[in-house]
């Protein structure tokens, strides 16, 4: 942090700036000429909020693949086919058993499976051939889409969150104050409020896995030089195996947390794996923070866009992705 | 390529086939073409307009005016570039009399342009609903069976003033031509009724998160209209639900049909006692829509069907049922550029399942608008229960034709909300 701001003061003190535009437009009580100038309050805490949450969605997808990527070079194109698959096997468990929260860890092991599965009958048998595995997981997601939408139908699939977490929540953030000084706290569903807090407590613990465990140090040896790390004697196809498997069962949670806030249906697959690699490529391919970052980006541009220019949000996403790739092509927290 | 091979050796077995027969028959088949979805996202509900074709042929023993029918089926992916490429090949590879399709808006549009290249050809369109395909710059060899979205909302908002005393109300629709048509529609009523409409939210086609769309909706109006659908309908209800949104709603005819009522999950109960217009009602009890319900669900084996048949299979029965009344009118006998044809089928009353069904002088659809309320059945599924029926709705919702061309093409801002037009 402290090199960073050593090195561009400039951009230090823009972006110290902005968080603090941020924070007061957060926190403070608006004056009228700025509720005149561009509209409540409300409807800017809320597209701040849902940019997050919705962030957070985009992380839970685009970390397994940017993890994947950054280990061993897999772009693997079957990922929006996790997601479906993990939604739906969520629905399937929330449904029949009653218990939202038994979803996760069901959607976790099932995806994570198949994960092993293609590792151990794709992936291995083409390493180092790029080509060949997009090709191959390209057909693998139109075949898998198809058997799904034969097995579950084109319906739209909805997982009801539980009691104690469907409605709204009373939050301490002042949105307006009334003419007798009473002041008017903003609401906001509590669903979403608690999956952006899982997929903080994710993020976190990938992030101490990978930099605080021996498991961990393997992984990142493994990003930065495979064959050496294999010729110290780790064994690599086990770490890769692993790796997918917790990849793949990142995105089977994020179909069951998906399926909660959102909708369940064939064509979810290939919107979700667009939008992850939108996340990794502004974030940087193969970085945790960067897909943080990317996907905080991406969910606060839509939900900003759909607001304030409707119109136009749709372009706003890969307007950023091409602003990236002009100027910083490896990604904002890629190594180059 | 391989697939395509194989399509076509069947095609042509497939019509060796159907030639050899005919030969035992008295005059020579008739051949007719289908423009249908069946692939994508409408492919579902393409292939209920297939059952639709099938069910009017079966009953009429596949044989019109001495003639055997002899179907050849296309497939397009709503675009209007695959459907006038199917078309062609129905046309110019295959040789089609008549045509039955297109399926979605855009393809009928373009659907219409290429019908006027093909005069000796007669198009009846399949379920297509842009408003555009017959009122402006019409084809004479075009004809439309269904009504289009403004005609699918008629009646739509004078009910809500009248019977539910809504005064103001916003709308939120996704931002493209059909929803447009359908809120000129029901602003014309509203408007006319004495309601007056605050806000017009118009959010991209395929949005899943409406989060900060529903904070910016306004609190103070009497209902939100909503002209969403499929799974985007569904997200919004979801997370209207989640944000603990309580406003009344009006929904638009896609907001209530099939795929939003049967969605898994509870986000659709948010529609329960909405009113909403369409042309068709599930629960209707009018008598031949009662016999085609049950027509329908004895020819097709359950878990191959709908629980009833949707607007797709409605839409392509009527167009196929127009088509054979009047080649049994005419006697199998297309001759003379399929003059007399086209004047049976511009003269038709259609005593369809949905209500009466004449065309205008444009070939287009006058017929019956259903005012519907969402309702829970016993069973806990939910259905539409139809609370009024309005009868002779044209394109023009009742205004003449220059008050009618003043309001100009429907747009985000279009119509105005005036008490007259």
């Amino acid at each position: 942090m402290r090199a960073f701001a050593r090195r561009h003061p400039v951009w230090t003190g823009i972006i110290a700036l902005a968080a603090a535009v941020a924070l007061w437009l957060i926190f403070a009580v608006w004056p009228d000429g700025l509720e005149d100038a561009i509209g409540r309050k409300k409807v800017f805490l809320n597209a701040f909020f849902n940019g997050i949450t919705l962030g957070g969605l985009y992380f839970l997808v685009a970390s397994g693949f940017t993890l994947i990527f950054g280990l061993m070079r897999n772009v693997n194109l079957a990922h929006g086919s996790l997601y479906l698959l993990g939604g739906y096997i969520g629905y399937y468990v929330a449904d029949s058993t009653g218990y939202w929260l038994l979803a996760f860890p069901v959607a976790f092991v099932v995806v994570g499976f198949f994960g092993i599965l293609l590792q151990m009958l794709v992936f291995r048998r083409m390493e180092g051939e790029d080509l060949r595995q997009t090709l191959v997981t390209i057909g693998i997601s139109i075949v898998v889409a198809d058997l799904m939408l034969w097995g579950f139908g084109g319906d739209f699939y909805n997982i009801n969150p539980p009691e104690w977490l469907s409605g709204p929540m009373d939050t301490f953030f002042v949105t307006a104050v009334k003419s007798n000084g009473e002041a008017v706290y903003m609401k906001y569903p509590m669903v979403r409020i608690v999956i952006f807090a899982a997929s903080v407590v994710v993020g976190v613990a990938m992030w101490l896995a990978l930099n605080r465990t021996r498991i961990g140090m393997m992984i990142r040896a493994g990003v930065d030089d495979r064959d050496m790390l294999s010729a110290t004697g780790a064994r690599i196809q086990l770490v890769f195996v692993g790796v997918f498997a917790f990849g793949a069962g990142l995105a089977g949670i994020a179909g069951v947390v998906g399926g909660t806030f959102q909708t369940i249906a064939p064509g979810e697959d290939i919107r979700f794996l667009l939008a992850s690699l939108v996340v990794v490529i502004v974030g940087g391919m193969g970085s945790i923070p960067g897909a943080a970052l990317g996907a905080l980006l991406i969910g606060l541009a839509e939900q900003f866009g759909s607001v304030y220019f409707p119109t136009y949000a749709v372009v706003l996403t890969f307007l950023i992705m091409v602003t990236v790739l002009a100027f910083r092509p490896q990604g904002l927290m890629g190594q180059g | 390529m391989k697939r395509s091979l194989l399509g076509t050796i069947s095609g042509l077995a497939l019509v060796t086939a159907g030639a050899g027969m005919a030969f035992a028959q008295d005059g020579e088949p008739l051949k007719v073409g289908v423009l249908v979805t069946l692939e994508g996202t409408y492919a579902v509900p393409g292939e209920d307009g297939v059952r639709g074709i099938k069910l009017a042929l079966d009953q009429a023993d596949n044989m019109a005016g001495g003639r055997k029918i002899e179907l050849t089926t296309v497939s397009t992916d709503t675009t209007p570039d695959t459907a006038v490429r199917s078309a062609r090949k129905l046309v110019e590879q295959d040789g089609v009399d008549i045509v039955i399709g297109p399926l979605s808006g855009s393809e009928g549009i373009a659907i219409r342009d290429y019908a006027k290249t093909q005069p000796d050809v007669t198009f009846i369109n399949g379920i297509s609903g842009a408003q555009e395909t017959t009122l402006v710059d019409p084809a004479d060899n075009f004809f439309r069976f269904n009504m289009e979205g403004a005609q699918w909302s008629a009646g739509l908002g004078e009910y809500v003033v009248n019977e539910k005393g809504y005064k103001t109300v916003a709308t939120i629709g996704e931002d493209y031509s059909f929803i447009y048509t359908q809120v000129l529609g029901f602003a014309i009523g509203f408007c006319q009724a004495g309601g007056e409409i605050t806000d017009r939210f118009w959010v991209p086609l395929g949005t899943k998160d409406f989060g900060s769309i529903i904070a910016a909706l306004p609190d103070d109006v009497d209902a939100i209209y909503l002209g969403l659908g499929g799974g985007d309908a569904v997200n919004f209800l979801n997370q209207y639900q989640q944000a603990g949104g309580e406003a009344n709603l009006i929904g638009g005819t896609i907001m209530v049909d099939g795929t939003v009522l049967n969605s898994k999950g509870s986000a659709k109960e948010a529609l329960i006692g909405v009113p909403s217009s369409g042309p068709q009602a599930d629960t209707y009890d009018g008598e031949n829509w009662v016999k085609f319900v049950k027509a329908y669900q004895e020819h097709f084996p359950e878990g191959e069907r709908f629980p009833t048949p949707s607007l797709f299979a409605t839409g392509y029965y009527n167009a196929t049922n127009a088509m054979l009344q009047c080649v049994d009118q005419v006697n199998g006998d297309l001759g003379e550029g399929q003059a007399a044809f086209r004047d049976c089928l511009a003269n038709l009353e259609l005593d369809a399942p949905n209500g009466k069904i004449t065309l205008d002088e444009n070939r287009q659809a006058i017929g019956t608008n259903f005012i519907t309320e969402v309702v829970e059945k016993d069973d806990g599924t939910l259905a539409n229960e139809v609370v009024e029926v309005k009868d002779g709705v044209d394109q023009r919702l009742g205004l003449s034709k220059e008050s009618f061309d003043a309001i100009g093409l429907p747009g985000r801002d279009v119509p105005e909300c005036k008490t007259s037009y």
